[in-house]
């Protein structure tokens, strides 16, 4: 899709609310689905050119993407706050308002750089980045955490308890038997943290949402799941062995060590984190992964989506399995 | 009894069809869904070849383990709410063991290649 029908208001609404901006140019849709949109242009002026990205529901199409996803609105709010506390994100100039006529969303700096975690965990060109990630992804976790709660008080609060009480349910839903589903969920409900020190969670910090380039993580993408939990949510989840890619031996993304994980968390001030609470929500990452395939799959078997893709990925639910299996039963290879 | 092909040789020709000629066709979406069907159809074929056997071998182990018979879908749901109910424990040295083959089973015909299967320690091959 290169026209949109929104591009005269997104243009208006643009050059009166940047400096510097008086016109836009090559509009493209990136992705997104049926409610939320991701959009590529450049501002342009007198200065030069603007590299810049719109997230974007159009109008009428507000329902969040999953019931845990945020408004839009609120996603960039959250992203400004944690440019503040020193967390790598992309620059968010504008916040869409209703008399701008284009949606609601946001505008925000289009950032340069690498998603794709199999260049990551195997280009050379990233070979100097690789051992340092996981003590560079501990000390931005730590800083996504010292996010004043009291300046995010309309966000969902999601405490363990909760949140295995979600999952659960929509387990029951679906009526059908997984044995080792019900073991993790067993062995999470006996060790389930009493923290009360809850704090601003990313809710997906893993591959695919952070941009890195040969030097580091250059930002912290798609803030849409962001809510209220436990801090060590965020360092489990991805730990989860579906996001090393094959690399299975580095624990945290497949390119580094818990221990660093943990040691950049502490170094930026980040309190009270262990290897074992990272474990706990490791643990639980792997089975909300798995029951994550099989509502993707539900999209299809309800005729949501009937796309082989959706058919398709209930079958990785059994990946989450094996790596439970190997997490709850055995001492596993690393 | 049904005429040659098999399903299994069926299933093969498609994939084989989507993979050689389809693929090489296509671009962008379609490409990425064209190689999502060539690879369910591989689950579909490893499954015709050795679900029944692996079936069979999960279901016994399952009347071993709850002390009854019954379909394989019921005696899974028996083992779920055993399970829940903590009339078998997590920890239960046999109910570790079948779940352990059932899913290196599982794996093998879903993802065959996927790291926590290759890596796992329960592995045929470690």
């Amino acid at each position: 899709m290169s026209q949109a029908d929104f591009a005269p208001a997104l243009e208006r609404a643009i050059t009166r609310a940047i400096a510097g901006i008086t016109s836009i140019t090559g509009l493209k849709r990136l992705s997104g689905g049926a409610s939320q949109e991701t959009w590529s242009f450049d501002g342009t002026g007198p200065n030069g050119t603007t590299p810049l990205i719109l997230r974007r529901a159009p109008f009428g199409k507000t329902i969040p993407r999953t019931a845990t996803a945020v408004p839009l609105a609120t996603e960039a709010k959250v992203i400004r706050l944690a440019e503040k506390t020193g967390v790598p994100v992309p620059p968010v100039p504008y916040v869409l308002d209703d008399a701008d006529d284009v949606g609601s969303g946001y505008i925000m700096g289009r950032i340069e750089g690498e998603t794709i975690a199999r260049k990551i965990l195997r280009d050379p060109e990233f070979a100097n980045a690789r051992p340092k990630l996981a003590r560079q992804c501990g000390r931005i976790l730590a800083k996504i955490h010292a996010v004043d709660k009291a300046q995010v008080s309309d966000l969902n609060v999601v405490s363990p308890r909760a949140q295995f009480d979600q999952y659960r349910t929509i387990l029951d839903t679906y009526d059908y038997p997984h044995p080792v589903f019900e073991v993790a969920f067993k062995w999470l409900e006996q060790r389930l943290p009493t923290t009360t020190d809850l704090t601003l969670v990313h809710g997906d910090f893993r591959h695919g949402n952070l941009m890195i380039g040969p030097e580091g993580v250059r930002a912290v993408l798609d803030w849409e799941l962001t809510h209220i939990g436990d801090p060590a949510e965020d360092l489990g989840w991805i730990c989860v062995n579906s996001w090393r890619f094959g690399e299975t031996h580095k624990v945290v993304g497949g390119f580094g060590d818990v221990e660093d994980l943990v040691a950049g968390y502490a170094e930026a001030g980040g309190k009270n984190m262990t290897a074992e609470r990272v474990k706990f929500w490791e643990i639980f990452g792997t089975l909300k992964w798995g029951i994550m395939c099989m509502s993707m799959y539900q999209t299809f078997a309800t005729g949501a989506d009937r796309s082989v893709e959706r058919a398709a990925i209930g079958r990785r639910s059994s990946e989450t399995e094996i790596d439970l299996v190997n997490l709850l039963y055995g001492a596993v290879a690393r | 009894m049904m005429d040659q092909p098999s399903a299994l040789e069926l299933v093969t020709a498609v994939r084989e069809f989507i993979e050689k000629h389809a693929m090489p066709e296509l671009q962008g979406r379609t490409a990425f869904h064209a190689r999502v069907a060539a690879n369910a159809l591989a689950i579909v074929a490893r499954e015709l070849e050795g679900g029944p056997a692996s079936n069979a071998e999960e279901a016994e182990r399952l009347r071993k383990l709850l002390g009854r018979d019954g379909t394989l879908n019921e005696l899974n749901r028996e083992l779920c709410r055993r399970i829940r109910t903590n009339e078998i424990a997590v920890d239960d040295p046999a109910l570790a063991r079948h779940l352990t083959q059932m899913t290196l089973a599982k794996v093998a015909i879903d993802q065959p290649n996927y790291s926590g299967l290759v890596h796992s320690p329960h592995h045929p091959r470690k």
